[in-house]
């Protein structure tokens, strides 16, 4: 009991410096991050030696150097460079190729869980459209996928390239809002989007929404995008959406789910597909516009590292356990 | 107020990452809150959705939509269940809904996950289509194709258990094996790369927009 006091004494005592005592913004200079680096990397070396010493260490220890591999490249000044892959580059090059007018139907299947991930392909994506001239319809299977719809917007709206054009609500934009139903709201989707979605999230009336004017199913949809954290979420888009009614549509995904996407990429039934925050990162490459995806990759990598390290140390101790094991036999 | 949410957040945050010492009563707190919280944005989500949004509004309208009430009833008949009594009865729209879902799903997944797949993966190994000639594609898709042919092939040996993994036989089958392990390789950092994303989304909100030390 004694110790945990102490333990969350110390946690609080170190919060508070952080909030009052230490001046903000922090930035490490490139010596002082090549330095922190270093230091990383010896205290890995040495708990390897320990390791192999068979002095193993305990799983906060792990967690720890996650916590510390998340947290210090935030402050770093080093820059990662960004390949774009070609299935990232197919959801820019679908959308490139639209002409002025056409229209997105972007589907938001996601909760704010989700969002590092997803929140910054979304921004990411309506700048794009925006950018240039296509028109956006948003929807989602999920209650709260409208509401990060909105906050991608908001973003999107504020870009210095976006707000010249001043956009407007129902012309050049709308927020159907969330409907329930999972995939039997696609198949309905199907035949009329207005027996799904009879009004917007502002309560506007369908047929009195300028942009919804000719757009009564899947067959006056340009191009699709789908933002999917699960179920109901992109498998069910292309069962439905994308083979039934022929809906030519990308998608976002979390990691989780990314690979189980690539046999719809390569059959075709997905044209590009951006994977995880790598995904995200790639696609703000692709779009030129360095957004929050790009800024988490350098905590992203550093994680992977020290996550590599310790599946490295972990089967260095499993594997001396064996020989020992086997020693004794 | 703005200020007063960020500090509720970082409490919870927090709270939840507590746990990663150990259990304790201040984790136990923001489960519970948590849990409680999400189960009631359900149902009043659905109940002002499904049964305003979707049942009222349809039989309220001008032209009632009668069929609604069809769903209403089974609903109710579903909700019997937390009568011991007349429990039984919550079988019937149980039936339904499995009966409904399976046969869509019966032709969406056989056409989408069995058909196309199936025909993604009888590929012409040396050109990207049956109908261009031979040797006609890049390295790139040709080693692409070979490795999709020689990885289904062999997994598919692996799970072929009415011979015995012995010989020439065995060793595809272990071909199989390394395809498979290979690819839940790629599935595992594609889900450590998750894991850590809603992290850094954690620590960017504590380090960011809680104490401001991040520009």
């Amino acid at each position: 009991m004694n110790r945990d006091f102490i333990i969350y004494s110390v946690t609080l005592a170190i919060i508070l410096i952080l909030y009052f005592l230490v001046p903000k913004p922090i930035n490490f200079s490139p010596t002082v991050s090549s330095l922190i680096i270093a230091l990383i990397g010896l205290a890995l070396l040495y708990i390897l030696f320990r390791t192999i010493m068979r002095q193993y260490v305990g799983r906060r220890v792990v967690f720890l150097f996650v916590g510390i591999a998340v947290v210090l490249p935030f402050f770093m000044n080093v820059k990662q460079p960004i390949r774009v892959s070609p299935e990232v580059q197919t959801v820019y090059d679908w959308v490139a190729q639209l002409e002025r007018g056409s229209k997105i139907l972007v589907s938001f299947d996601y909760d704010p869980a989700s969002a590092p991930e997803l929140q910054p392909m979304a921004e990411s994506f309506f700048r794009l459209c925006l950018e240039r001239d296509l028109k956006i319809i948003i929807m989602g299977l999920w209650p709260q996928g409208p509401q990060q719809a909105e906050l991608a917007l908001q973003i999107a709206l504020q870009d210095p390239s976006v707000v010249a054009k001043n956009l407007r609500r129902h012309v050049d934009y709308v927020n159907l809002g969330f409907q329930t139903g999972n995939e039997f709201v696609i198949q309905r989707m199907g035949t009329s989007f207005k027996s799904m979605f009879t009004r917007d999230v502002s309560g506007i009336p369908y047929d009195s929404i300028p942009l919804l004017k000719d757009v009564s199913n899947f067959s006056n949809i340009d191009y699709s995008f789908n933002l999917s954290a699960g179920y109901p979420g992109t498998v069910e888009w292309v069962q439905v959406a994308v083979d039934r009614y022929g809906l030519k549509m990308g998608t976002g995904n979390t990691g989780v789910q990314a690979t189980g996407m690539y046999p719809y990429l390569r059959s075709g039934q997905l044209k590009g597909l951006l994977g995880g925050l790598s995904g995200a990162a790639e696609f703000e490459k692709a779009t030129n516009k360095v957004g929050t995806a790009t800024f988490y990759m350098l905590p992203q990598s550093f994680s992977h590292v020290i996550v590599i390290a310790f599946i490295f140390i972990g089967n260095v101790a499993y594997f001396l356990g064996e020989k020992r094991k086997k020693g004794k036999e | 107020m703005q200020l007063f949410g960020i500090w509720v957040a970082a409490f919870f945050t927090l709270g939840i990452i507590s746990f990663l010492y150990r259990d304790n009563p201040w984790y136990k707190l923001c489960e519970s809150i948590f849990v409680g919280i999400s189960a009631g944005y359900w149902f009043v989500t659905l109940f002002f959705d499904n049964i305003l949004g979707l049942f009222w509004a349809g039989l309220s309208r001008e032209n009632p939509n009668y069929m609604l009430l069809v769903g209403g009833v089974l609903g109710i008949m579903m909700i019997l269940r937390l009568a011991p009594k007349i429990g039984w009865i919550s079988r019937w729209p149980l039936a339904f809904v499995v009966g409904a879902t399976a046969g869509f799903y019966l032709i969406n997944y056989f056409s989408s996950n069995v058909m196309l797949q199936v025909s993604s993966t009888l590929m012409p190994l040396f050109s990207t289509r049956f109908s261009q000639p031979v040797f006609s594609a890049s390295a790139y898709d040709t080693i692409g194709n070979i490795v999709i042919a020689a990885g289904t092939f062999t997994g598919l040996v692996y799970f072929f258990f009415s011979r015995e993994h012995k010989g020439v036989f065995g060793g595809v089958a272990k071909v199989g094996i390394w395809t498979i392990m290979i690819t839940f390789g790629a599935s595992f950092g594609y889900t450590v790369m998750s894991r850590m994303s809603l992290l850094i989304g954690r620590m960017e909100f504590i380090f960011k927009d809680w104490l401001g030390l991040i520009r």
